[in-house]
């Protein structure tokens, strides 16, 4: 067997988190305060760049490992998945072997020029030209002039943008500035190629262009290391994938069987989201009628059962309490749904809709929504509710579901779970000609 | 190529730096052709900023306050400064703002990091040379000559560039981290305008005072350029000596320090 192209070993990386600051009680205290604040200030800037290795970083409590004896070996011409939540140590990763952090401890050896992408479009210039902006983003992705220089042609050709060569990018819409931006980095030649989430830009045709040019690269027999939330890209790309959770692997395998089980625990966690939230307390300190619980169900035949898990067509109920003296006569309570994005994907509103307004003695609502045609994703519910006399309360975020299966249509799909756009419509296709 | 924790001194690694030229040549250029991008008047900024500051202190310094001027006509004497202060302050401000200015680059792609702060030394010239012309002008219109020493011109720019070097990169790195020397910097430059011979001439000093005097490297350079264009006084060797000495020490101290702390800049910047 030859050499592996990239060899960890125990690599451990850690950051020093901001503790929280304590408040003042006394204008005495205030002052005094306001007096250190600079030694404070001083000590503390000092100590986030410093680390010692006797023991005391394990004791301070505002240290996080993102990185924690990390070992694995990867091959050349191994396409390898990196999946895991949020923080689970995914980007600082790949910004240790990309070299822009040094690592806490531990030690890799690479074999070959390393190239990253863990964003598109660093270091454009808005006043530039689209010109001068492949070349100075080309160089530094680590492209030579000359290398930019021969490849010129076809980045244009990639990105669509002849039109608009000399033009400052500062005036190029949204989609062609990221298509610029994508079609400098995918004629990167590295070795070793490492790509973070990049993806999940521009729009939907765009993104499939890139896919399938990471499938070339991929396929062109280089090396190379994708981080993505997105298990389908990750299926569709990667032979290999490694799955990161607090900074350590939890599992490295082909592909398959690496997303089943992440996607498995996924779910079980997921489930394990409290269906039931209960108010926190601070959060009412001034309000007089207010949300004080709200529980989430799934409608299933004639009865409800707590989850927090749907399918796309589920129907999902809620129910809320509320406590408190309410100021007018009668209130209408509104479900605003939002999805990953932060965008609005529907309001259920008893009043403006239904003309459905509670008297200010009812204690418990119950709201039955859906079918739910919704993409597979995570989602979030934000309660209010309205009064005769304006906004009583607003309950940010208050519970969330996913929607962890869509597939709508008997045939097509099989393989995958939609997840483009927001919704998916009813459709029919026909032959006319 | 193997990645682990550095310890210890670091050392520069040049071979890395040439490897990166192009991307150096095109910041720099990036910073050239953004400098006076969406502005009317474009270039004669270059030349704006250092005539007015002249015109202001013959104005208040030349004409009110009666400052010698080494026989020289006070605008000549003043502006032969303000060429080399002009470069000097914006070289040193940009430097000292470069890694902040730069954050998503910093955090997001690997390049020698050293690269950062010295873009703005290198873009500034341009203005410098811009501004130098309009110098060469001026002499001519006062009919003032350069002397023989003018041929000491290229090493007092390189001077003037070590030293704006080494303190660029000692305020990056430590901007990286306080950002109170942003803050700083402004104060910083205005404080040594007026500790350097800009308003006035090196010699209003007493002469037991002029090489502690020296140990502000921006008086070497200024006297050396006025001694070399309108020859106002001997070539001030003493002078240039210990300003040469204070700047290597500066440039190489900057480094280090840079050097030193760089391995922190995407963690905390």
């Amino acid at each position: 067997m030859s050499e592996p192209i990239i060899k960890i070993n125990n690599l451990s990386k850690c950051y020093r988190i901001g503790t929280k600051e304590k408040g003042y009680k006394t204008f005495r205290e205030a002052i005094i305060d306001g007096v250190c604040a600079p030694f404070r200030n001083f000590k503390q800037l000092q100590r986030l760049t410093r680390f010692n290795n006797n023991g005391d970083n394990a004791r301070s409590n505002d240290i996080i490992w993102a990185l924690k004896d990390i070992s694995c070996e990867i091959d050349e011409g191994e396409v390898l998945g990196i999946i895991g939540k949020n923080g689970a140590g995914k980007s600082t990763l790949l910004k240790i072997l990309s070299r822009i952090t040094e690592p806490t401890g531990g030690i890799i050896e690479i074999n070959g020029r390393i190239s990253s992408l863990l964003e598109v479009g660093t270091g454009f210039h808005p006043e530039l030209t689209g010109r001068e902006n492949i070349f100075l983003n080309g160089a530094i992705l680590g492209m030579r002039k000359q290398e930019i220089k021969e490849k010129f042609d076809e980045i244009i050709n990639f990105a669509e943008i002849e039109k608009f060569l000399d033009t400052p990018v500062k005036r190029y819409s949204s989609g062609m500035y990221v298509r610029l931006a994508f079609a400098v980095a995918a004629h990167l030649e590295p070795e070793v190629l490492l790509v973070d989430e990049v993806l999940a830009v521009g729009d939907i045709a765009f993104q499939k262009k890139c896919l399938g040019k990471m499938k070339d690269v991929a396929r062109g027999g280089r090396t190379v290391l994708f981080v993505s939330h997105n298990i389908g890209a990750i299926r569709s790309l990667c032979n290999n994938a490694i799955w990161l959770d607090n900074g350590r692997i939890i599992k490295k395998g082909t592909t398959n069987e690496v997303v089943r089980d992440y996607e498995e625990c996924q779910l079980k966690h997921l489930d394990e989201l409290s269906y039931i939230v209960e108010r926190n307390p601070e959060d009412v300190k001034h309000k007089s009628f207010y949300f004080s619980r709200v529980e989430i169900l799934k409608r299933k035949g004639k009865e409800d059962k707590n989850t927090t898990i749907f399918k796309y067509n589920d129907k999902i109920v809620l129910i809320a309490d509320f406590t408190g003296e309410l100021a007018g006569n009668r209130f209408s309570p509104e479900f605003h749904i939002y999805n990953e994005l932060g965008q609005l994907v529907s309001i259920a509103v008893s009043g403006a809709y239904h003309d459905k307004y509670f008297n200010k003695k009812v204690k418990k609502v119950r709201v039955e929504i859906g079918p739910l045609f919704l993409t597979s994703g995570e989602y979030r519910i934000t309660l209010k509710i309205m009064t005769d006399i304006g906004r009583a309360d607003t309950w940010e975020n208050a519970i969330g579901f996913s929607i962890i299966e869509c597939r709508p249509f008997k045939r097509g799909h099989n393989s995958y779970t939609i997840n483009e756009g927001v919704c998916v419509l009813q459709q029919s296709f026909s032959e006319i000609e | 190529m193997i990645i682990k924790p550095k310890k210890g001194w670091q050392l520069v690694d040049f071979k890395e730096l040439i490897e990166y030229r192009d991307l150096f040549y095109f910041l720099v250029a990036r910073d050239i052709k953004v400098r006076y991008k969406q502005t009317v008047l474009g270039g004669l900024w270059a030349i704006i900023q250092p005539f007015f500051s002249m015109i202001v202190f013959t104005l208040f310094f030349g004409r009110l306050a009666k400052m010698p001027s080494d026989g020289i006509p006070y605008p000549v004497f003043n502006f032969s400064a303000m060429v080399a202060w002009t470069y000097f302050a914006n070289a040193v401000t940009n430097s000292g703002n470069s890694l902040i200015i730069n954050t998503n680059l910093i955090s997001k792609v690997y390049f020698p990091r050293l690269i950062a702060p010295l873009t703005p030394i290198l873009a500034g010239l341009l203005d410098f040379s811009i501004a130098f012309i309009v110098l060469i002008g001026m002499m001519f219109y006062f009919h003032i000559y350069p002397t023989i020493m003018i041929l000491y011109l290229p090493l007092l720019v390189i001077l003037m560039m070590l030293t704006a070097s080494g303190v660029g990169m000692l305020l990056a790195a430590l901007n990286a981290k306080y950002r109170d020397i942003r803050y700083t910097i402004p104060f910083l430059v205005q404080l040594w305008l007026f500790a350097s011979p800009i308003v006035y001439p090196a010699s209003m000093l007493p002469e037991k005072y002029r090489l502690i005097y020296a140990l502000n490297p921006m008086v070497g350079v200024i006297e050396g350029f006025r001694s070399a264009l309108l020859g106002t006084i001997a070539f001030p060797k003493q002078i240039l000596l210990i300003s040469t000495l204070i700047s290597v020490i500066l440039f190489i101290s900057g480094m280090f320090y840079f050097k030193q702390t760089e391995r922190y800049f995407a963690d905390i910047i």
